[in-house]
């Protein structure tokens, strides 16, 4: 089989993807949103609420064991900023070749929500990035502190989109 | 007369009470880096009781560049050539995601000839990153001979790169499409011939170096990673490959051409500084086998797919990882339909090491430091962004 548009080629079968759905949704019902399934990538929206829970299931139960990213996405035009996180998984062989996907999605004047690290670890570092690069403030966080910018940075968080680059105003 | 030492005024000197984090006396505050040669740039807060560490508190930055937010402003062509600056020794790997990414989102078919290319890019710089990855290793263990020897044969893979795309380093070779254009004709042959006088060559790299003695008496048994920590910490590539975990984003989710090539995923159990070190030289092997089978099925025809001045992205998003010299490396683009991405989030192998470093560098003794950091195969480049 191609690669070549790996989002065309099986999007007849899911079967991987849509046990993954039916498992979640039989678990948390209406309590998530299902926001798309693609070839080997399920996204779900979570709220803030029960993120933990949601989490606790999607590591224990279902095998996604590891975290590949965290990422804030600024939406200023809905008020809104999501927090996107990236789980894979190398000790469930059959959901192994997918990535879940779940994002909180936090209003943006005050974007607050638990950290996962007593789920997944390895998300301390990409949870400090987010919160210094979009301001969100992940509750329960060991050391919620400047990561990568300057140690004397002022301004906005960098990523949220009415911080422009000098030179770069538009 | 005796000399006099105002204690109080020499920082991480204070043995009588407790310092500023409310550590136990006698703990020594050290600041490893940002200019220590052995680290990079990047700092390491480690504070030992004796010569143990209790605890590392990893500090990046010196080299954020803020990649994610430059990709906000140049449409999806013009963010080729800065998103590789992060990794410049593995430049294809870390464009790689990037191509898929843009090529899904804004449906851009890529001709067969093109995948092929693409992996043989990608597997001569794996070797390229493993070798000079290798070379600090070993310079940095005391042994210059290892840092010579995979200097040297770098070049030969450099030369290679530099025949098909042009530049030695910084290709800015793989294009949403395909590759910016085809390798001369003699390439494949002088491929061939260069991948198999590497192969026989890094079978020294054994006799010099990894059966060397003090090589394993500094690495064999140093910042043992559990299975279990590896997966839950985020570790990724070799690292998480030393612990006995079988994951390699080419076998569970195959981009291009990877499903039809034959090649094994290399693993090892001890989870020490040594298997870190043994995997990736390993791993050359496999990427050697790969090549030379890509060039043997490589079709003729274009290379490149023509674009439109200013490729417009479909509204949503797309996440896609290959495995690149370090491990998984991701892109997470967001595009809102204009030619510009929305949002591109970066996954680096390096930044996910950090959690992993910490966990070993405590309890670590500290002259142990350097072989755990450097078994990391931690870039702070690439980290930082």
């Amino acid at each position: 089989m191609s690669q070549q548009g790996q989002g065309q080629a099986s999007t007849d079968q899911l079967t991987v993807e849509k046990e993954i759905v039916d498992r979640v949704i039989a678990r948390f019902g209406d309590k998530v949103k299902l926001a798309y399934v693609k070839p080997r990538r399920i996204r779900f929206n979570v709220s803030k609420d029960i993120i933990l829970e949601f989490a606790r299931y999607a590591r224990d139960e279902l095998g996604f064991d590891h975290p590949i990213s965290v990422a804030g996405v600024d939406y200023p035009k809905n008020k809104l900023i999501d927090v996107v996180y990236h789980i894979g998984s190398c000790t469930n062989d059959k959901f192994r070749s997918s990535v879940l996907v779940f994002a909180v999605q936090l209003d943006r004047d005050d974007p607050v929500m638990p950290t996962l690290i007593p789920i997944y670890r390895g998300v301390e570092y990409h949870e400090r990035e987010t919160f210094e690069m979009l301001g969100v403030i992940f509750d329960g966080h060991p050391r919620l502190e400047r990561l990568l910018l300057p140690e004397d940075w002022a301004d906005i968080p960098p990523l949220r989109k009415d911080f422009h680059t000098k030179g770069r105003e538009e | 007369m005796g000399l006099e030492i105002d204690r109080e005024r020499i920082p991480g000197f204070d043995v009588e009470g407790k310092d500023a984090d409310g550590m136990d006396k006698g703990i020594l505050t050290l600041s490893v880096g940002p200019q220590h040669p052995g680290s990079g740039h990047f700092r390491l807060i480690v504070k030992v009781d004796g010569d143990i560490i209790v605890e590392a508190l990893p500090d990046p930055g010196y080299v954020h560049r803020g990649e994610e937010k430059m990709c906000e402003y140049r449409n999806y062509i013009q963010n080729i050539p800065h998103l590789e600056r992060p990794m410049i020794a593995d430049s294809c790997g870390i464009l790689y995601p990037y191509v898929l990414a843009v090529e899904e989102i804004c449906n851009i078919p890529v001709p067969e000839r093109a995948k092929y290319i693409r992996v043989i890019m990608a597997e001569l710089n794996r070797c390229i990153f493993e070798l000079y990855w290798l070379g600090i290793y070993g310079i940095f263990l005391g042994h210059s001979t290892m840092f010579m020897w995979p200097m040297a044969d770098r070049e030969l893979l450099i030369d290679l790169a530099e025949m098909a795309s042009g530049a030695r380093v910084t290709h800015a070779y793989f294009v949403p499409g395909g590759v910016r254009n085809d390798v001369p004709d003699a390439f494949p042959e002088k491929a061939k011939r260069h991948l198999l006088y590497f192969r026989n060559r890094l079978k020294e790299y054994k006799d010099i170096f990894y059966d060397n003695p003090l090589f394993q008496a500094r690495t064999v048994g140093v910042g043992i990673l559990r299975r279990e920590d590896a997966i839950n910490l985020g570790a990724t590539g070799p690292v998480l490959r030393a612990s006995g975990v079988e994951h390699d984003i080419r076998k569970v989710e195959p981009y291009d051409v990877y499903d039809e090539l034959d090649f094994k995923v290399i693993t090892m159990n001890e989870g020490d500084s040594f298997a870190r070190a043994y995997v990736p030289w390993l791993e050359m092997y496999e990427s050697v086998e790969i090549a030379l089978q890509a060039l043997e099925r490589m079709p003729s025809g274009p290379v490149r797919t023509k674009l439109g001045p200013n490729p417009k992205g479909a509204v949503g998003e797309v996440f896609k990882r290959v495995e690149a010299a370090r491990g998984e490396l991701a892109y997470y683009l967001v595009s809102d339909g204009n030619p510009k991405p929305y949002r591109v989030k970066l996954s680096v192998p390096s930044f996910r090491e950090i959690p992993v470093m910490a966990h070993l560098l405590k309890g670590a003794k500290l002259a142990d430091m350097p072989s755990i950091y450097w078994s990391m195969n931690y870039w702070p480049v690439e980290a930082d962004r």
